[in-house]
């Protein structure tokens, strides 16, 4: 990770201890887009995928529509810290906008490149947008096998 | 969770307050401890250590800061040594006599939920050599005493048991501790004298239990200031006359040779000052805030599903409250509190430097859900029963739509 998207929050470099989130991910945290405030139904998505452990602190659920190879619509759900909802909040944000990516060019998204859309994340942070792109996959998966 | 979704129809507050409810990570000082402490930074700046006017000014303030802390600790002043902080008296007690007496024995007995002053204090001693044993707390957080009375044997130099629990505020029963060591003392023929010795960190408790040193039957205790309304960068370390220690600090010779480095004047000035008024307070003051502890952990538990107590219910500090709130997560949570005005802590570990789970909440045996979704809320002189009210009214919404977010249905 280069020293750029990981040094917007002003961390300590000598203890890489830091606490502070950029206004972008205060943003999609208070106000995350595309979360799912419920359970999803029977059949309703594409393709699902699951990450992550309650025991590990963070779990990510992801579900997708596809249509010809676009991804129109994709919907998540948490059980994670701040910096969890606001990368996955900006992820769907990533795959949705302008009529929404195409699978081959979503499945190419780095963790890097949601960091740099939020305006960098603290260091020990990182791993938990990790987890999103990670759930996407599965999805992706998911959706393939059917 | 979006601005539409936090409305007063979901439950949301609409009036905003602020509410600090982390005292037991520092409290904010005392106007009378400011008042005291103001004079020995501009007009009476002396060195105590010299002869001049200005020296002397210094080492009579230094002399009776130590005599008031003496009096609340019962024992001689002497036996009072000022460190920079209650991190440093935990490493000068763990060091210092794992140092001092190592031809006497080379093991140290400890619990699995100590402050990280002690446990990383102690897995560097691991690292040099020392056995340390980490004695297991029981579900509701307290010392298992017959496996601590077991650990203990006549190689142990160092027994170290913390007073209260930092997070989740749990109080272990001291006296009892140091009967086992006497009693084993004696077994051995060792006199008081003679190691094993008993340290407890008792930077929880200042202003909420008694800390005199003859009832609780300890050799070392250490305090800081910044917990007990005065200032932070100063603690301080009981060593009862007997007990000898291996300086960590070497220079100047100050604090009778164990802590060299010119005294903070203001700072122990402000330590006495605050622990004075905390001793004072201490009996109303918990009488006042053991109701307050009780009424918020009733609300939590009744008014927000799936939470569960961490720790004893009553062998606890008057200003503690902790509770696990199972399948969100701690820091969330905590962000939205503080959105809402509402200053709290979480043992969750996307909140430490480590990423970490508490260990406090493991070491009770739970899962590590219960961690990532613990809570701290700790109450101070300045809590009411409406600060906890509004409290109540934000966590409750909160931890609804957080609820719905989340993939994870934990059934307890």
């Amino acid at each position: 990770m280069s020293d750029q998207l990981c040094g917007a929050d002003g961390v300590n470099s000598q203890t890489g201890e830091t606490w502070v989130y950029s206004d972008i991910v205060k943003e999609h945290f208070f106000s995350p887009k595309n979360l799912l405030m419920r359970e999803a139904k029977e059949g309703e998505f594409d393709g699902v995928g699951e990450v992550g452990s309650a025991a590990c602190g963070d779990m990510m659920w992801v579900g997708i529509k596809i249509e010809d190879d676009r991804i129109v619509d994709m919907k998540w759900r948490t059980f994670g810290c701040g910096s969890a909802i606001a990368s996955t909040s900006m992820f769907s944000v990533m795959l949705t906008e302008n009529g929404g990516m195409m699978l081959e060019d979503a499945m190419r998204i780095k963790p890097q490149d949601i960091m740099g859309r939020l305006g960098g994340l603290p260091k020990r942070k990182i791993h938990c947008s990790v987890l999103a792109d990670q759930a996407f996959k599965k999805a992706v998966e998911d959706y393939q096998n059917k | 969770m979006t601005k539409t979704n936090r409305t007063a129809e979901n439950g949301f507050p609409v009036n905003r307050r602020e509410v600090y409810m982390d005292h037991a990570a520092t409290t904010p000082m005392q106007e009378e401890v400011y008042q005291a402490m103001r004079p020995f930074f501009v007009e009476r700046f002396g060195n105590a250590s010299a002869l001049y006017k200005h020296g002397r000014e210094a080492k009579e303030a230094l002399a009776d800061a130590r005599r008031r802390v003496s009096h609340v600790f019962g024992c001689g002043s002497g036996e009072i040594i000022f460190t920079g902080s209650g991190t440093e008296s935990d490493n000068l007690a763990l060091f210092g006599i794992a140092r001092k007496y190592k031809d006497r024995g080379n093991k140290i007995v400890t619990t699995t939920f100590e402050h990280h002053a002690v446990l990383n204090a102690a897995k560097q001693l691991e690292k040099e050599g020392l056995e340390v044993v980490y004695v297991p707390v029981d579900l509701d957080g307290k010392v298992k005493m017959n496996k601590l009375a077991d650990a203990i044997d006549e190689n142990t130099v160092l027994v170290s048991v913390m007073y209260a629990n930092n997070e989740i505020g749990v109080v272990q029963d001291l006296s009892a501790i140091a009967k086992i060591i006497r009693d084993k003392k004696k077994e051995w023929g060792r006199g008081v004298n003679d190691a094993p010795f008993l340290h407890t960190d008792a930077c929880q408790v200042s202003g909420y239990l008694p800390l005199d040193v003859q009832k609780l039957g300890v050799d070392l205790v250490t305090i800081n200031a910044s917990k007990m309304y005065g200032p932070k960068g100063v603690g301080v370390l009981y060593v009862r006359r007997g007990v000898r220690l291996q300086p960590i600090i070497f220079g100047g010779g100050q604090e009778n040779k164990l802590r060299s480095g010119t005294e903070n004047i203001p700072a122990v000035v402000g330590l006495a000052r605050a622990l004075e008024l905390a001793e004072a307070d201490r009996e109303k003051e918990v009488e006042r805030l053991v109701p307050l502890r009780d009424y918020m952990i009733k609300q939590i538990l009744e008014k927000i599903p799936k939470c569960v107590l961490n720790g004893h219910a009553s062998d606890r500090l008057a200003n503690n409250v902790n509770v696990s709130i199972l399948d969100i997560e701690g820091e969330a949570i905590l962000l939205y509190l503080d959105e809402y005005g509402v200053s709290a802590s979480t043992g969750s570990a996307c909140d430490s430097s480590t990423l970490d789970p508490s260990h406090v909440v493991v070491a009770l045996g739970h899962p590590y859900e219960f961690a990532h979704g613990s809570m701290r809320f700790s109450l101070g002189r300045s809590t009411t029963k409406d600060d906890i009210d509004y409290v109540i009214s934000v966590l409750k919404p909160v931890c609804a739509l957080l609820r719905k977010a989340s993939p994870i249905n934990t059934k307890i």
